[in-house]
C-alpha cells in the first residue's frame, strides 16, 4: 500500500557518512574476533565509511548489479541530516544540529572483514537508496523510539531501534564532530540492521520505519556494455 | 595552463595563474597580484579517492608488503585546505607526518574505462599533502577517517595544471620539505598502480565524474612534525604546495 506523501522528496546535497559496528548486539557477537588479527583490539573511535555521490539513489530506484555478483547484502539505517555546520559539539548540544531524519538502504557486496575501507563493497553505483523524504526533527517525538526494519521480498530480515545503538546518536555526533565538521546537508547513517541479509537480481528491498515512511528499491541485472 | 580558485575582494573566483606565478587573471580579464588573494583548493571536492601503500618503498618502510590490489579510501570535502593554509596538530599527537601526492583530477564522466583511454578522462593534476596522524590509526576500515578525514588536514594545490601540459605524469620527481630541508623524495614512476590502472580499476565498479580526484599515494620518507613547522610538498612540473602546522 502506497503511503501518502507527507513531505517533499528528499534531495541530498551533502556528504553521506555511515557508521559500522554500532549495533550493540552485533558488537557483542564479534567480541572474540576483535581480539584477534588483524584487529587486535575493539574499535575505539566510531567505525566510519563514506557513501559517495554515485551511490545515491532516490526512493523507488533500480540498482543494477553484474552477473558476477550473485548476491548483495542489504542493511537498513536511520539517517540524520544536519541542519548547520557541526563541529566539536557536546553531547548535550548535538541533537539541536539535526534537521531531521530519513531512511537509507546501505547495500554491500557481502564481506566479513572490517579491516580495509569498504570501497569495492559499498561504493557501486546506486548502492545507497535514501529517502523518501526528510521528516523534520520537530515532527519526531522521541528519536530513541525510532526503529527501522529491513524487508527483502516482503520478508522481515531484522530491525534496529535507535535505543539499541552502541553509541547513541548524540555521542556519535559529539565524537565524530570532534575531528571533522558535518556541513549543513551532510548525512550520517546512525547504524545498520544486523548483518547476514541477502538479495539478488529480482529482489525488492525496503526500509520501513513508523514515522519515517518506507524506502524501496529493486535489484536488476546490469546490461553488459 | 594553470587554473586556481582564489578569494579576492570578498568573492571567490576561478582564475588562471600568470606566467610569473605571482599574479592571476580573472575570468573578466582583471589582473590580481598574489599578495591580495587567499588560495582555495583548486578543485571543489566531490568524490575524492586516496591510495594507501601505492609506492613499494613506503609500504616497506611501514612494514607492509605492497598490496595486490589498490588500497583505496575516501575523503570528504571538509578535509581539504588551499595553498598557504594551516593544518592543526592536536596536543596529544606526536606522530603527524606529511605525505606528498600527485592528484589526478577527473574531467569527464566514465564507467568501465579501459586503461588505454584513461587519460581521456583526466582534466589535469595538482599536489596534495595527505597528512597522517598515526596515534589515531585503528585496524577498522584502516586508514580510518579519524586519521585521514580531519578538517583542513589535506592541503591541495596551489593550482591545477591542465593534462596536456604534463607530458608524462608517470615520471615526475616529488619531494617534501620541512622548514626548507628535504624530508621525503621519490618519483611517480615507482607507483605500484599507475594512473591508467587506477582509473580503470575504480571505474570498473563505479562511475567517476568530472571533479572527482584521485590522490595517488606517497613514496617513502616519514618525519614527525610539530606546530610551527612549514611543510612544502612539491612535484616537478606541477607545483609547490605550502602549509603550516598549528596547534589545534
Amino acid at each position: 500500500m502506497a503511503e501518502k506523501p507527507a513531505y517533499p522528496p528528499l534531495r541530498i546535497d551533502g556528504t553521506v557518512y555511515g557508521v559500522a559496528l554500532n549495533n550493540r548486539n552485533e558488537i557483542a557477537c564479534l567480541a572474540t574476533s576483535f581480539a584477534a588479527a588483524p584487529y587486535k583490539e575493539p574499535p575505539q573511535a566510531p567505525v566510519l565509511y563514506v557513501k559517495p555521490l554515485n551511490t545515491h539513489l532516490a526512493h523507488g530506484g533500480v540498482v543494477s548489479i553484474p552477473a558476477e555478483i550473485p548476491e548483495i547484502e542489504p542493511a537498513a539505517a536511520i539517517a540524520i541530516i544536519f541542519d548547520r555546520d557541526t563541529s566539536r559539539v557536546s553531547e548535550a548540544d548535538a541533537m539541536s544540529h539535526v534537521a531531521g531524519y530519513t531512511l537509507a538502504l546501505d547495500l554491500s557486496r557481502p564481506t566479513d572483514s572490517y579491516y580495509r575501507p569498504p570501497i569495492v563493497e559499498k561504493c557501486r553505483d546506486g548502492f545507497l537508496p535514501i529517502g523518501p523524504w526528510l521528516v523534520p526533527a520537530g515532527d519526531i517525538g522521541d528519536p530513541l523510539s525510532l526503529s527501522v526494519s529491513l524487508e527483502v521480498d516482503s520478508v522481515a530480515m531484522g530491525d534496529l531501534c535507535l535505543r539499541d545503538l552502541a553509541r547513541p546518536v548524540w555521542r556519535l555526533i559529539a565524537d565524530i564532530s570532534d575531528f571533522m565538521t558535518f556541513r549543513r546537508g551532510d548525512v550520517l547513517l546512525t547504524g545498520l540492521t544486523p548483518p547476514g541479509a541477502r538479495a539478488r537480481v529480482g529482489s525488492s528491498i525496503s526500509a520501513v520505519a513508523t514515522g519515517l515512511g518506507r524506502l524501496d528499491c529493486t535489484i536488476a541485472l546490469e546490461k553488459s556494455v | 595552463m594553470k587554473r586556481a580558485r582564489i578569494a579576492w575582494h570578498g568573492a571567490i573566483h576561478a582564475a588562471t595563474v600568470n606566467d610569473d606565478l605571482a599574479s592571476f587573471t580573472l575570468a573578466d580579464g582583471r589582473n590580481v597580484p598574489e599578495a591580495e588573494v587567499v588560495w582555495l583548493p583548486p578543485v571543489e571536492p566531490r568524490t575524492s579517492f586516496a591510495l594507501g601503500l601505492n609506492y613499494a618503498d613506503h609500504a616497506a618502510e611501514l612494514a607492509f608488503k605492497a598490496p595486490d590490489k589498490p588500497l583505496i579510501f575516501l575523503k570528504g570535502p571538509n578535509t581539504f585546505v588551499g595553498h598557504k593554509g594551516f593544518s592543526r596538530c592536536p596536543a596529544d599527537v606526536k606522530q603527524m607526518h606529511f605525505e606528498c601526492e600527485l592528484v589526478v583530477v577527473i574531467g569527464r564522466q566514465g564507467k568501465k574505462i579501459r586503461p588505454e583511454q584513461a587519460y581521456d578522462h583526466v582534466a589535469g593534476y595538482t599536489v596534495a599533502n595527505d597528512y597522517a596522524l598515526r596515534e589515531y590509526l585503528e585496524n577498522y576500515y584502516r586508514p580510518n577517517l579519524r586519521v585521514k578525514n580531519r578538517d583542513f588536514c589535506t592541503p591541495l594545490g596551489p593550482w591545477l595544471v591542465e593534462r596536456d601540459d604534463v607530458p608524462d605524469p608517470m615520471n615526475l620527481n616529488l619531494r617534501s620539505l620541512v622548514n626548507g630541508e628535504v624530508a621525503q623524495s621519490g618519483n611517480t614512476k615507482d607507483m605500484v598502480f599507475d594512473i591508467p590502472t587506477l582509473i580503470a580499476y575504480i571505474s570498473d565498479f563505479m562511475t567517476i565524474s568530472s571533479g572527482d580526484m584521485i590522490l595517488t599515494g606517497t613514496p617513502q620518507g616519514v618525519r614527525y612534525l610539530v606546530p610551527g613547522d612549514e611543510v612544502i610538498t612539491e612535484i616537478d612540473g606541477i607545483g609547490s604546495l605550502s602549509n603550516r602546522i598549528i596547534r589545534a
